[in-house]
């Protein structure tokens, strides 16, 4: 589904901003068991998708993590609906990584296309 | 010999009462001393100066949890650090109230060992989400959920001796 992609100067800003260390996202590949990888901005999170363990993008997609730390802290409601999408096609491996990258990626280009 | 602190090593009639005392700490010196075969007020001597030297350091209740209805999970966390953060990770795990015990350990690499209590297994990923993964110097972390206990003994100072 296209949605309508006009953003606000002020929550663009927002969204591409690096949140503390407490804010960030950590990702783990199981309950509890942390990968050592962990992402403070939108550009961090995205370059992480290439690089952690595919069973840890499964384990948060699937949980919801991601749609919830990319709507709730870098409040990107848009962004997050995307994610939430994506979970519902039940992809895996490569592929997810591929699909999540590209999502994310994506409105990481659109965003940073403005300055 | 001394140990720490000034405190004389202890001999065999310390060692014995130190004995009772893990068997059951609510004796009185009394039914020590009359297990031992000395007075209760030598008992009662050498507890008091066992406390003040530290060697003794609370008296506790054993509680079996789930009876008492806290439904608990119980984990052990694996804490992989940078060696120069790791003594101040160790130490604010310290701090946190979930975490019951902290250890460290040298094998390849330097390791803290934690033992980490939640009410479930999303409270148990949340702590360490939001309290333990973002401490500066932790480089990753593996947690094992404690499925079933086979023995839970507190250290006694005759394990070896008792051989």
């Amino acid at each position: 589904m296209e949605r309508k992609r006009f953003v606000k100067e002020e929550a663009r800003l927002k969204i591409l901003r690096t949140v503390s260390r407490e804010k960030s996202f950590y990702f783990f590949t199981s309950i509890g068991n942390y990968t050592g990888e962990s992402a403070s901005s939108l550009k961090e999170f995205m370059d992480k998708i290439n690089v952690v363990d595919v069973k840890s993008l499964e384990f948060h997609l699937y949980r919801g993590d991601f749609e919830k730390w990319i709507g709730e802290v870098l409040e990107d409601r848009e962004l997050a609906a995307e994610i939430d999408d994506l979970r519902g096609l039940n992809y895996s491996g490569d592929m997810l990584r591929d699909n999540i990258y590209s999502i994310v990626a994506e409105r990481h280009k659109q965003l940073s296309r403005s300055f | 010999m001394k140990l720490k602190n000034d405190f004389p090593a202890l001999d065999p009639t310390d060692l014995k009462i130190l004995e009772n005392l893990q068997e059951d700490s609510r004796q009185t010196y009394t039914a020590i001393g009359e297990r031992l075969g000395i007075a209760h007020s030598t008992v009662y001597d050498r507890i008091k100066r066992m406390e003040k030297y530290g060697i003794i350091k609370k008296y506790t209740a054993i509680i079996d949890v789930e009876k008492a209805g806290a439904k608990k999970i119980t984990a052990i966390m694996t804490v992989y650090t940078d060696p120069k953060e790791s003594e101040k990770v160790a130490e604010t795990l310290c701090r946190l109230p979930e975490i019951l015990e902290v250890y460290t350990s040298l094998s390849e690499e330097l390791l803290i060992i934690a033992k980490v209590i939640a009410e479930n297994q999303e409270n148990l990923h949340d702590f360490i989400a939001t309290s333990v993964a973002p401490l500066p110097g932790i480089s990753r972390i593996r947690t094992s959920i404690i499925t079933k206990k086979f023995k839970e003994n507190p250290l006694l100072i005759f394990n070896e001796r008792k051989k």
